[in-house]
């Protein structure tokens, strides 16, 4: 079983990330990191290629940026890697983002499983997942902390999702399309070999044309970045022995009308 | 039709609380718009809700009641959501962003190349009709204003208490109609084998007081039995079931949690507040021996109060709080209970 696994940059989550006064958006000279989400999607690729005795794909849809995370996932072990970059995609628009994203895993060829993490932190979205899916015509299974089994010969799979209220047990028929909660693995670090024979990659980059499809019809778009609003910056400090502490605590969580 | 669609979510038969609150986005979107509300209903016995969304805003009732309906599967949903849609052609489809209306509006916003806008945390409509959202971007450290550019239906999820509900009003019930079922069982290929809730837990992102720990619930006093393994997995799993939660209960708090404290395997993660959990946005957030690291902000900086409870006055999270209790939580947290109770006479 061969696997297709999306992911892409993002800044570094402890960077500090900014509006600018033209509506841009810049995180300083922070270093990009993988999606902090799509390591647990990378790990379990690479877990369910090997138990199905096929490869596993890494994309990123975007610009040179994603190379990083392109490399880093083919220094964790991935086989392959290609970015798709084209004029005609903003990847912040999920149903752009969608209809490449089906192109690329037609294109690849022979794919009963395709991995995302629970959502990408940049765009703040996970909705451009459920809709590769549909594109694809496939189930999508979101919110995986688990996959209990998968049955080759009879092309179905098992999973444990995790929804507001406890764990759903869900089965269905392969190819599916799965995105995986922290709890799924522990994802691995790169090896020395695989970050020196990532640093060596070529990767592919594929436009529209490639995937054999027209630009999709624009149909969202990012009009700007802008800074949270400032917050509340009065503080008080409540000393005292724990039981002043507490019985004054109350009294002005009250006042705030919070209590 | 063109009205605005609002799909009502339930869970054993109940509304969620973030469905009114979808609701009176819907409302807001309709009134713009001049046109109607129609609260969609999916699954058996919706019968009861119908009545209870004309309370909170619908002027009328898709009714789609099917037993293969009954637990929600995302194929089945998006069939009727889509075939409405096509043969409706509404203004605007809106959901709660739970992890059901996130998908299920994406899945039919896909369907139908419809723009969605989802988990927005504010909404406006431009004089030509097209919805624009402030949203959460780059792991909320800053908002993204996003604009539909094109489209028939405009599909919008809301985040959880950005949207304040309609107060209930009375009057007459909203006009029920029926809407046909779009799948046979037989087209669907998930199969739900089972559900297992975790008795008693209070939802994190509808909750309105959350009271989480941190790294620091391993300086637990108490000692940990000789057969307990890890002493420090042991002290902190107590205080957090001993301490953390009575104050909790006390207060009708969901029970959160630092990554530190799930990795470290005080707490399942379900509890998880953060970048790589939840993003919860509480009228109180009480953060106990928490440090505050960026991630663990990017998840709860939207609380509207925020109390930090630390042994080290250096932690980050005096810089977020707006009440600060520099101390141990092992003696702060029992004496805060002790007062709620007192206080509350909860």
């Amino acid at each position: 079983m061969s696997v297709v696994v999306f992911t892409r940059s993002t800044p570094d989550t402890a960077a500090k990330v900014e509006a600018d006064a033209s509506g841009g958006v810049s995180w300083g000279d922070a270093s990009t990191v993988v999606n902090p989400w799509d390591e647990y999607a990378l790990e379990e690729g690479i877990l369910q290629a090997k138990a199905g005795a096929g490869k596993a794909v890494v994309v990123a849809i975007g610009g040179e940026l994603h190379n990083e995370a392109l490399k880093h996932s083919l220094a964790m072990g991935l086989d392959e890697a290609a970015r798709v970059e084209d004029a005609g995609i903003d990847p912040t628009d999920s149903l752009a983002y969608a209809t490449a994203a089906a192109a690329a895993v037609k294109k690849i060829g022979d794919i009963d499983l395709v991995l995302f993490g629970k959502e990408s932190v940049d765009v703040g979205s996970d909705q451009h997942i459920v809709q590769t899916a549909r594109k694809l015509g496939w189930t999508m299974l979101s919110y995986v902390s688990k996959i209990v089994a998968v049955d080759y010969a009879a092309k179905t799979i098992k999973v444990e999702r995790m929804l507001e209220e406890g764990k759903q047990v869900v089965t269905s028929k392969l190819p599916v399309v799965i995105s995986v909660m922290k709890d799924i693995n522990e994802p691995r670090y790169p090896s020395f070999i695989g970050i020196r024979k990532a640093s060596k990659a070529v990767i592919p980059v594929w436009s529209l044309g490639d995937l054999g499809i027209a630009a999709p019809l624009p149909r969202t778009k990012v009009v700007r970045y802008k800074n949270l609003p400032a917050r509340d910056t009065r503080f008080e400090l409540i000393e005292g022995t724990p039981e002043e502490q507490a019985k004054v605590l109350v009294d002005r969580l009250i006042e705030e009308k919070v209590l | 039709m063109s009205a605005v669609i609002a799909w009502v979510e339930a869970f054993n038969g109940k509304a969620i609380p973030a469905t009114w609150e979808a609701l009176a986005a819907a409302r807001m979107l309709a009134d713009t718009f001049g046109v109607s509300v129609a609260a969609l209903i999916i699954g058996e016995g919706g019968e009861a809700l119908a009545a209870e969304t004309g309370q909170y805003g619908a002027d009328e009732v898709l009714l789609c009641a099917d037993s293969s309906l009954n637990n929600y599967r995302l194929e089945a949903y998006a069939g009727v959501l889509t075939a409405l849609v096509q043969s409706r052609q509404p203004r605007a489809v809106v959901a709660a962003a739970t992890s059901r209306g996130r998908e299920l509006l994406a899945a039919s916003a896909a369907d139908t190349d419809s723009p969605m806008l989802g988990d927005v945390l504010s909404l406006s409509v431009s004089a030509d009709g097209w919805i624009s959202a402030d949203r959460a971007g780059y792991a909320g450290k800053v908002l993204s204003e996003t604009v539909v550019v094109g489209g028939e239906t405009q599909f919008v999820t809301v985040r959880s208490r950005a949207f304040k509900a309609l107060d209930p009003k009375g009057g007459a019930a909203p006009q029920v109609s029926s809407v046909a079922l779009a799948l046979g069982e037989d087209q669907i290929v998930s199969k739900v084998e089972r559900f297992e809730t975790e008795a008693g837990t209070v939802n994190l992102t509808d909750a309105a007081v959350i009271v989480s720990g941190g790294r620091g619930m391993a300086n637990n006093p108490k000692d940990a039995p000789a057969d307990a393994g890890d002493a420090a997995v042991w002290k902190a799993r107590d205080g957090f079931a001993n301490v953390l939660q009575p104050l909790a209960d006390s207060l009708g708090a969901a029970v959160g949690a630092s990554r530190a404290a799930v990795d470290a395997g005080y707490i399942p993660y379900a509890h998880q507040v953060g970048q790589t959990g939840k993003v919860v946005a509480p009228d109180l957030y009480i953060a106990a021996g928490i440090s505050g690291a960026i991630q663990h902000q990017a998840g709860m900086r939207t609380s509207k109060i925020i109390v930090a409870i630390n042994k080290d006055k250096e932690a980050p999270i005096f810089k977020m709080a707006r009440f600060g209790l520099v101390g141990d939580l092992y003696q702060i947290i029992p004496a805060l209970t002790a007062e709620v109770k007192k206080r509350l006479g909860k």
